[in-house]
């Protein structure tokens, strides 16, 4: 430990990794959370490179990107096929909570530190962060999800829903036509290519910069792939959740392996790739947006 | 060249006349016409043969030139072939009275026969032209043949060419402000069906033209001046003509407002393009947007025209697959495509499973108007707000967070270098 007070290891990824070996690692997601953010940015990638041509058809890179990959026809296919991994990996994502739910009687799920659902905690932590932002109050202390992860959670939650919906009844509007009416067949390209809009700049601004470009995780908030952070990290970031476990005496029951040498570097080219394929269909939309209108 | 070979014309003709009248005299009033016609037919006839043989015994000779270095020489089992090949030299040649003749130039008057042609000619576009007014067009005067001859320069087959060699010239279009048309055209369907199909019905530059009276698209009496083109076109598509007229873009025309879209406007005039094909899928919506802006707008704003536009897949509904091409009609017109009796079976044409309440769909909706499509105005509006709120307020909170970690950050290293120091 006598190097961090040399450097401060603000930056947990370019710690020698003999220094990795020193220091414990603690289980955050399980390996089928990160399979599934894995299927769930790829094929939002997919989506949001095939959908974007559409929705800025009247512009010079969509025609020219419709070109290089076949034109509409292939355009589409390829939206729908990545329409179908994104549905799977939502139900998979149902499946897996109805398990833990009525399966494995898990509790915590809807209410308390491990669940998803916005509590009073979170409005306090938003506001106290909001202060601690311009200098008027200290930083607050997080527990296992912040705030603006449930919100990235719920975000995309209920943008597969709309954005699902809307995709499908257009992919089967004279079915979906028997129960909708008639305006609602109009609506739905309004409603699916502005949520999608709003999920496209979120996640590739928002998202991008809060959970990885940010100075404490920047470039890349590994967790997320290897499943495991540093003692370092799990205290610093999950303060709350960490003295919890260490009050339970529970912490010995998160600590897991170290993260191949390997395993971190082939994920860091998948997740490097991610943003910068990202980054790039960010730079189209706003060209799109701004441009075409 | 001089030929002393044959007893001067004049001596001869004195003495068949006088033959003539002896004949002619001897017999009675009633048959005399006949008579007279039949016996200047068999005393004349070797003459007229013997007078082309006076011009063949010097012109035969193919290389025969003038002093300036023209061609005099004639290719005398060509001109019998052609159309041409029963009129004697001197017909034409009419400044030539005696054999034989000085050296001289003549002039060729076509129109001293073809006075219709000419006088058309006169009042044309190629009036003024520098270029003989006949032989330019129908070739070589001594081998003209028949338009229903394959040798003629005006065979149908052949017209393109014919006036290609002037209106394919880049310089020439240029020159006139026209429009370099041949390639074109050549490219087109009427092009290929001439020059690939070799059909004798497809359209050529004369069958839209015209042939010698050929006038200014701006003249309104030009077969392709504006109010004129759907009967130009309607010669060959008759039946395309009647659907037109009966719709509200003929009864336009008719009626004199030039304003309506004639067959030009859609189908251009030479790059005419089979209606199937992607490229004039592609390109025709937006000529009906030059009029219909509004609709062109709305219809922009739809997964159809999104569709359209990115290519390579040109199924998607553009203007005429649901308002009908040629027989456009109101949409309160039972007979309209777009009627609502009609909608679930012109839908139907893509939408396969389409059903009364699929057909509410509404292809030009407005999100901007909230009188005309009020919940689509008011969803677009729900979903902007979303979209703009959530985006303001967390870029305001990212970028304050962003700084003020940064601020943590180098804090945090100043006060390390300081305990390290």
């Amino acid at each position: 430990m006598i190097d961090e007070r040399v450097v401060p290891p603000k930056r947990p990824q370019e710690i020698p990794l003999e220094t990795h070996g020193k220091q414990k690692f603690f289980v955050r997601f399980t390996l089928a959370q990160r399979y599934l953010h894995v299927a769930l940015f790829t094929s939002f990638l997919g989506l949001a490179a095939t959908g974007l041509p559409i929705r800025f058809s009247d512009n010079a890179w969509a025609r020219l990107f419709a070109k290089a990959v076949g034109g509409f026809g292939a355009i589409l296919f390829f939206h729908k096929f990545c329409a179908i991994i994104l549905t799977l990996s939502f139900l998979y994502h149902l499946k897996d909570l109805a398990t833990r739910v009525f399966v494995h009687k898990e509790k915590g799920i809807f209410w308390g530190p491990n669940s998803m659902v916005a509590n009073w905690k979170d409005v306090q932590d938003l506001v106290g962060h909001l202060r601690w932002f311009v200098g008027l109050g200290p930083k607050p202390k997080f527990d296992r999800f912040a705030y603006w992860e449930k919100f990235d959670y719920w975000a995309v939650f209920w943008g597969m829903i709309v954005i699902g919906f809307s995709g499908y009844a257009m992919w089967f509007a004279p079915f979906f036509a028997r129960f909708l009416p008639g305006w609602a067949l109009n609506a739905v390209l309004v409603v699916h290519g502005e949520e999608a809009l709003l999920a496209i700049l979120f996640i590739f601004s928002i998202h991008f910069v809060n959970t990885h470009l940010r100075p404490e995780s920047f470039p890349m908030d590994m967790v997320i792939f290897t499943g495991k952070e540093t003692e370092e990290e799990f205290k610093k970031k999950r303060t709350l959740e960490y003295g919890r476990l260490v009050a339970q005496g529970k912490l010995e029951t998160r600590v897991g392996e170290q993260p191949a040498y390997w395993w971190v570097n082939f994920a860091k080219v998948i997740g490097f790739t991610a943003i910068l394929i990202g980054l790039t269909l960010l730079v189209l939309t706003l060209i799109g947006y701004f441009g075409s209108s | 060249m001089t030929g002393p070979f044959f007893e001067p014309v004049g001596t001869c003709c004195v003495m068949k006349v006088d033959l003539l009248r002896a004949i002619t005299s001897s017999v009675g009033s009633k048959f005399k016409i006949l008579a007279q016609a039949l016996a200047t037919l068999l005393l004349f006839y070797p003459f007229m043969l013997h007078a082309e043989t006076d011009c063949l015994s010097c012109h035969s000779d193919k290389t025969l030139q003038d002093a300036a270095g023209q061609s005099a020489g004639l290719d005398i089992d060509k001109f019998h072939a052609s159309i041409h090949g029963s009129v004697s030299c001197t017909d034409c040649h009419t400044s030539i009275k005696e054999y034989p003749h000085a050296e001289q130039r003549t002039t060729v008057k076509c129109d001293t026969c073809h006075a219709d042609q000419a006088s058309a000619i006169g009042g044309s576009v190629h009036a003024k032209a520098n270029a003989h007014p006949c032989t330019s067009c129908h070739g070589d005067t001594h081998s003209i043949f028949p338009r229903s001859d394959a040798r003629s320069a005006v065979y149908p087959l052949n017209i393109p060419r014919t006036c290609g060699t002037c209106h394919a010239s880049e310089t020439l279009a240029k020159k006139y402000g026209l429009q370099n048309v041949y390639a074109t055209y050549m490219d087109s369907i009427h092009g290929y069906a001439v020059s690939k199909e070799g059909l004798l019905v497809a359209a050529n530059c004369m069958s839209c033209h015209g042939s010698h009276n050929i006038l200014s698209h701006k003249d309104g009496k030009s077969t392709t001046s504006r109010g004129n083109i759907p009967e130009t076109c309607g010669t060959c598509h008759a039946g395309v003509k009647d659907e037109y007229s009966a719709g509200v873009h003929g009864k336009m025309v008719a009626s004199g407002n030039t304003k309506a879209p004639v067959c030009s406007d859609c189908h251009t005039a030479h790059a005419i393009l089979q209606p199937t094909e992607a490229t004039f899928r592609m390109q025709t919506t937006p000529i009906c947007g030059s009029c219909h802006k509004d609709q062109l707008a709305t219809y922009r704003d739809t997964f159809h025209s999104q569709l359209g536009l990115l290519g390579g897949y040109v199924e998607t509904a553009r203007c005429w697959d649901c308002h009908g091409a040629h027989g456009i009609l109101p949409a309160s017109d039972p007979a309209s495509p777009v009627n609502k009796a009609n909608l679930i079976k012109t839908c139907g044409r893509c939408h396969a499973d389409a059903n009364a309440s699929f057909v509410q769909y509404q292809p030009h909706a407005n999100p901007h108007n909230r009188k005309m499509n009020p919940a689509l105005y008011y969803t677009r509006l729900f979903m902007n707000i979303l979209l703009w709120g959530t985006l303001s307020f967390f870029t305001l909170h990212t970028l304050l967070w962003f700084i003020r970690a940064k601020k943590e950050q180098r804090k945090s290293r100043l006060a390390a270098e300081e305990k390290h120091d």
